[in-house]
């Protein structure tokens, strides 16, 4: 991206909030679908605007639904959502969405296929298609398998081509369900840095995953979702704040230096064979390691252990994850 | 950064307004309010031009589908293969009727292949672009998408049976062309004797063509709303096509049991060869008129259906 295009409003950046409010809204939501099996249970959801927000939660926990209530491609049950604090009609121009993986038209190329979206968007401008379809694709790097038959694509491929649709305009919200998957990790990072450009331009970003170390890498927000019920949300930082750090020493002295460790004040000290933890709380880690050598316990490691969302989740839930990211 | 760099960009860059704009730059220029959110209110003007936008798209959808060509081919070589064959058994005595007429005029072999054709064969084609194309979307999960857009759920409805209509149309034309040109080459052209022994002129009789193409034209549409209403209600496809094809099939049947004979007046296929009524003078504007009502009937309530079902529909695939 050159100066000049930033300049220019590159169709793929930022566009000009249309409403100051957040950026997605859900109070209450329910989907109960026929059958009586509940999908996403009274979701109270609010998504800042210029947030990366990573929607969390194990396959089946109601995450795709939810996108297609907001994308008012499901009718929800309960409650109510809104896009950008406008009616839907108008907001959907100013999102692009990926919703459960790619699909387009086998038979028609790369290009075709983005042309054939953008001419369903009733406020996009069939004199720039050309260009915007052009952009859309070299930000995706397809533009060597423009003229290429869908059929023939990768899944890697497909993905980004995806992806490229959803950049077809000027967007203040992307809604991307699960844009890693099928793709190498190279493919991965490629995914996860042009979220970051995207997001840098200004546009909000709702991104679901069941990957904790991606929302981890990616995100500035979060909400953790399990069986059609939110269970956590807010900054990332304050997720794992709500964890404490944990100083973990290795000793052959447990014994000694769970003493010691109870003795500087530090809480939830817990000693094992070989290690004590314990909750590092306002402690300098170096103060501790030396009143632990002080104190003549033999210490042979000593480690300052942050929360991960995956902590958090497996605290909140008692719940495993997928955590190969 | 390589396409189409310098000609756009620079242009827009404030400050750098080329003093001597070429007539092409000029022209360019109104495609810059679009690269900003569109106004709230989209103007009638516009709205209706997206709406045409979507229409070519769907109609370029279709008719570069080699299936829909396909379809379009075999059903052009019929009137050929008819116009051959009466053409090598002219000579017998024994052919009467209808066989005999055409054997007589040229007109007339349009006449005889889109009755034949009418019946199960046209109805077929359009049934496989209207049954298609709700359910091939969903089936492909590109209905997803295009709900996205947004492209709306009454105008994607609209969209797709003007389509499916125009296609019904081409389906006609192509079969009343083909048995023109053929008629013209094999057989005497002239004034044209009609089932009611009247004879017109040549004009006359390609008047009465355009006006059977007009009322089969519409006859199919009612088959394309019929299926295009069962597509909004399957994710399959082949389904709706079968469905509507199926449909079409048991009404004909039902049609030839006489004790059913006070139903047959509202089977959609009863009123298929009701154009016969241009072949009589003067035409028979009563029983072409309770045709297209009944296909009018058809489409109000199919099109209601099929708008029922598909705006309150959950899309989940």
């Amino acid at each position: 991206m050159t100066t000049v295009a930033q300049e220019a409003g590159a169709p793929t950046g930022a566009a000009p909030p249309s409403d100051p409010g957040a950026a997605i809204v859900t109070s209450g939501l329910t989907k109960r679908f026929r059958g009586g099996q509940t999908a996403v249970d009274a979701l109270d959801l609010t998504v800042p605007r210029g947030s990366v927000y990573g929607f969390l939660g194990p396959n089946g926990s109601g995450k795709t639904t939810t996108i297609r209530m907001l994308l008012g491609l499901i009718t929800p049950t309960g409650g109510t959502c809104s896009l950008l604090g406008l009616p839907l009609a108008l907001a959907l121009p100013r999102v692009g969405a990926l919703v459960e993986g790619p699909a387009f038209y086998p038979y028609l190329t790369g290009e075709a296929n983005l042309r054939r979206f953008d001419a369903a968007d009733p406020t996009a401008s069939g004199a720039t298609v050309r260009r915007r379809v052009g952009e859309a694709l070299e930000r995706v790097g397809l533009t060597a398998a423009a003229g290429k038959r869908y059929r023939n694509y990768s899944l890697g491929m497909r993905q980004r081509l995806a992806i490229a649709a959803a950049l077809l305009g000027p967007r203040e919200l992307l809604i991307l369900d699960e844009p890693t998957n099928g793709l190498d990790p190279q493919g991965t990072r490629e995914v996860r840095a042009l979220v970051k450009e995207i997001a840098a331009g200004g546009t909000t970003v709702f991104v679901s995953s069941h990957l904790l170390a991606e929302v981890e890498q990616m995100c500035t927000h979060a909400a953790i979702m399990r069986t059609g019920r939110l269970v956590a949300d807010g900054t990332i930082a304050s997720l794992s704040g709500g964890l404490a750090t944990r100083v973990s020493v290795e000793t052959p002295d447990a014994a000694d230096a769970a003493r010691v460790l109870a003795a500087l004040g530090l809480a939830d000290v817990r000693s094992a064979a070989g290690a004590v933890t314990a909750e590092l709380g306002g402690h300098a880690p170096e103060r501790v390691n030396a009143a632990l050598v002080g104190e003549g316990v033999a210490v042979r490691g000593l480690a300052v252990v942050r929360p991960s969302l995956e902590d958090v989740f497996v605290g909140l839930t008692g719940e495993g994850f997928d955590v190969d990211g | 950064m390589s396409t189409a760099d310098t000609g756009t960009r620079t242009r827009r860059t404030p400050g750098l307004v080329p003093v001597t704009e070429t007539l092409s730059t000029v022209e360019r220029r109104p495609e810059e309010p679009s690269d900003r959110p569109a106004p709230l209110a989209p103007q009638a003007g516009r709205r209706a031009g997206a709406f045409w936008r979507l229409l070519v798209s769907e109609l370029s959808l279709t008719f570069h589908r080699p299936r829909n060509l396909a379809m379009l081919a075999a059903l052009a070589t019929v009137p050929v293969i008819m116009g051959v064959s009466l053409r090598l058994f002219a000579g017998d005595d024994q052919v009467g009727g209808m066989i005999a007429a055409v054997a007589g005029n040229s007109l007339m072999l349009t006449f005889l292949a889109l009755s034949a054709l009418v019946l199960l064969m046209m109805p077929i084609a359009v049934s496989v672009v209207a049954g298609d194309a709700l359910a091939g979307e969903a089936g492909g999960g590109t209905l997803r998408y295009l709900l996205a857009a947004p492209a709306g759920r009454t105008r994607l409805l609209a969209v797709k049976y003007l389509n499916a209509v125009v296609y019904a149309y081409a389906v006609t034309a192509v079969v009343a062309l083909s048995a023109l040109v053929t008629g013209l080459v094999l057989f005497p052209a002239g004034d044209v004797v009609l089932l009611s022994g009247t004879t017109v002129t040549m004009t006359d009789g390609l008047l009465r063509i355009a006006l059977t193409v007009g009322y089969v034209g519409f006859a199919l549409s009612a088959v394309a709303a019929v299926a295009l209403a069962i597509s909004a209600f399957t994710e399959v496809p082949i389904g709706a096509i079968a469905g509507t094809v199926v449909l079409i099939i048991a009404c004909q049947v039902l049609r030839a049991i006489p004790a059913l004979e006070a139903i047959a007046p509202y089977l959609l296929p009863t009123r298929f060869t009701g154009f016969d009524a241009v072949l009589r003078s003067p035409i028979d504007t009563g029983a072409l008129t309770e045709g297209l009502l009944t296909f009018g009937a058809y489409i109000v309530m199919s099109l209601s259906i099929a708008w029922a079902h598909f705006t309150g529909k959950d899309v989940t695939s």
